[in-house]
């Protein structure tokens, strides 16, 4: 019976060392159902691993405390990078990530709150984390709450008219209990985004749109937490991290290619991607 | 002269009185307040009205983000935006999330007259009522409008609820309670039941009247919930009275009459006409002169049952 664990080397618990634990999870999950989305996944598990294991006030014993910090992740798809976090982190049990996918699991391909423990919204068509992210946010100013609501959106995923929406709400209600983490690796399913519908400026677009803005190295988790500590950045105004990252990050084959934005590994891939990943034979997370 | 009430008088006066007692209570509109009448609510809860702005996307969004927060939202837009722009919204925001969300369609169905086609809501019941989680809700006058609005206040879950702005009379007595999924009988009968919802069913009790001067004994069942529907209310009219004819300001496609007849067809096949608006958008015209132009008045819907059972006869 195979066992999801943290592998040895892991145990020095780096949030590097836990990301990269994250990436050999999902990108099993994937090669087993043989769908899913790799590239984000990969881009998004450093932002990921930072929140869960650093800068979110969150219980999994109590995965419903009403003072918890929420986390919505807006692009969905990366489901799998999210399970891994979450099991990594105590949700459910690690053991159960091989069900991804399967009939009747919890582990759909897109995250459903009312199933599993730790997703606070279900997201999945693109352009949704954010209103829901805002209405969240409204609701602990209006209590005088001091959670915050965090969310994670991809960066084509900014298309999305809702988005821009949803920036104008956060600014008009001083959100400064919200923070929105762009996952801009650069490419979406079809190529890049600034060959389909261009984002840049995108950091002066949020200025203008009332965010107090900062840009990191997306996969540089102590510089990451730094950052995500010291939000608010600005009284009144919404937090807004743009994380430059790497589509694929981790697998020099899959780096930067469209074509692993949903690409499912052969068998002779994922071998080399888990060497690559330092998930060598005989570690817990390999097949 | 029979008295008429704007449903959205006795919905905003109910949220009061709810806020007031429910610090949970929270109202998100896009930028219509007037039309949602929600403008006392404004000035007695002002932190607790959140304005999105004409942005009905977001405006849902923010719904299911503040259910998540705790808070018990009540959605209000007119119907046709609030479903038609922001209809991925309610499906995985608010149904599929199973966010404690109360979606209210104002000014559904024709009410907007000759504002025309772009604001005539006549395919939200459709829409609605294909979506899973989701309660739907067409009341017929200012008491089942307030009630319902308790009701589904202090019920956990995602609802549709569906009002008008077209004066309706009263039709239930004053000692009526509302239940979600439950049908009433307005009206006994046994030759055929008139099935009606929202602004309808006073017409359909008119017409009741009529057909009983014909001699003919029509029952009024008022089917405020659509989903889930009473299944029951609706086989015993069916296995009862034989004949059905459903009367609702919507398309004839997908709504009331097709509740019914997906009940009655694999149940107890008995004949059911559907009266509604056609697939087709209406013309310029009041929504009175366009109920007149569908048929949608005491006479049609006299006509069409007199027609179902004479035909009934024939056969």
């Amino acid at each position: 019976m195979h066992k999801y664990a943290l592998s040895a080397a892991d145990s020095e618990k780096t949030l590097a060392g836990i990301a990269r634990n994250v990436r050999c999870h999902s990108v099993q999950m994937v090669h087993r159902a043989k769908l899913g989305h790799t590239g984000g996944d990969f881009s998004a598990a450093d932002i990921l691993v930072t929140l869960y294991f650093g800068a979110l006030r969150v219980d999994p014993q109590q995965p419903a405390a009403p003072d918890r910090d929420r986390f919505i992740l807006s692009k969905g798809h990366c489901s799998a990078a999210l399970y891994a976090t979450l099991a990594m982190r105590g949700f459910f049990p690690q053991e159960e990530l091989r069900e991804f996918m399967e009939p009747l699991s919890r582990l759909n391909g897109h995250p459903n709150r009312t199933e599993l423990p730790g997703v606070e919204a279900n997201t999945g068509p693109l352009g949704h984390g954010l209103p829901i992210a805002v209405g969240a946010a409204l609701a602990a100013k209006l209590d005088g709450a001091a959670w915050r609501t965090f969310v994670l959106t991809g960066d084509g995923e900014l298309q999305e008219g809702s988005n821009w929406e949803a920036f104008m709400a956060a600014a008009h209600y001083h959100l400064d209990n919200l923070v929105v983490i762009v996952d801009r690796n650069g490419i979406q399913q079809g190529g890049a985004t600034e060959s389909i519908l261009s984002l840049e400026p995108l950091a002066e677009k949020f200025r203008a749109f009332g965010f107090a803005v900062r840009e990191a190295d997306g996969h540089d988790c102590p510089a990451l937490l730094d950052l995500l500590e010291s939000v608010p950045f600005e009284p009144g105004r919404p937090s807004c991290v743009i994380a430059h990252t790497t589509k694929g990050k981790g697998v020099s084959f899959m780096e930067n290619k469209a074509e692993w934005h949903h690409g499912v590994p052969t068998d002779a891939q994922l071998a080399a991607a888990l060497e690559e990943l330092g998930c060598k034979s005989g570690c817990e997370t390999c097949d | 002269m029979i008295e008429r009430f704007d449903c959205r008088d006795a919905f905003a006066a109910t949220l009061e009185s709810l806020a007031e007692a429910d610090s949970r209570i929270v109202a998100v509109v896009n930028d219509a307040v007037g039309s949602t009448r929600l403008g006392n609510f404004k000035r007695r809860f002002p932190t607790r009205l959140f304005n999105a702005g004409i942005a009905e996307q977001n405006m849902v969004g923010i719904g299911a983000g503040l259910a998540n927060g705790g808070k018990i939202p009540f959605v209000c837009a007119a119907s046709c935006f609030l479903t038609g722009r922001a209809m991925e919204q309610v499906k995985v925001d608010v149904a599929y999330s199973r966010a404690n969300v109360k979606l209210c369609g104002m000014s559904s169905g024709l009410a907007y007259g000759q504002l025309g086609p772009t604001h005539h809501s006549v395919e939200d019941l459709a829409w609605t009522r294909a979506i899973a989680n989701l309660t739907v809700i067409v009341p017929a006058d200012p008491l089942e409008t307030a009630q319902a609005v308790r009701v589904i206040a202090a019920t956990e879950g995602p609802v549709f609820l569906r009002l008008s702005r077209i004066p309706v009379p009263q039709v239930h007595p004053a000692d009526y309670q509302f239940q979600v999924g439950v049908a009433t009988v307005l009206r006994p009968g046994n030759d055929l039941t008139l099935i009606a919802n929202g602004t309808m069913v006073s017409r359909a009790l008119e017409a009741a009247r009529l057909l009983s001067a014909a001699g003919i004994s029509a029952r009024v069942l008022n089917m405020a919930t659509l989903a889930p529907l009473d299944r029951d209310a609706i086989l015993d009219a069916a296995e009862s009275t034989g004949a059905i004819v459903t009367v609702e300001e919507h398309s004839i496609y997908g709504g009331l009459g097709g509740a019914v007849s997906e009940v009655t067809a694999g149940a107890c096949p008995v004949p059911v006409r559907i009266l509604g608006i056609p697939a087709r958008f209406a013309p310029t015209g009041t929504a009175e002169w366009l109920f007149e132009y569908f048929g949608l008045t005491p006479q049609g819907i006299f006509a069409a049952a007199l027609d179902l059972v004479e035909t009934r006869v024939r056969r």
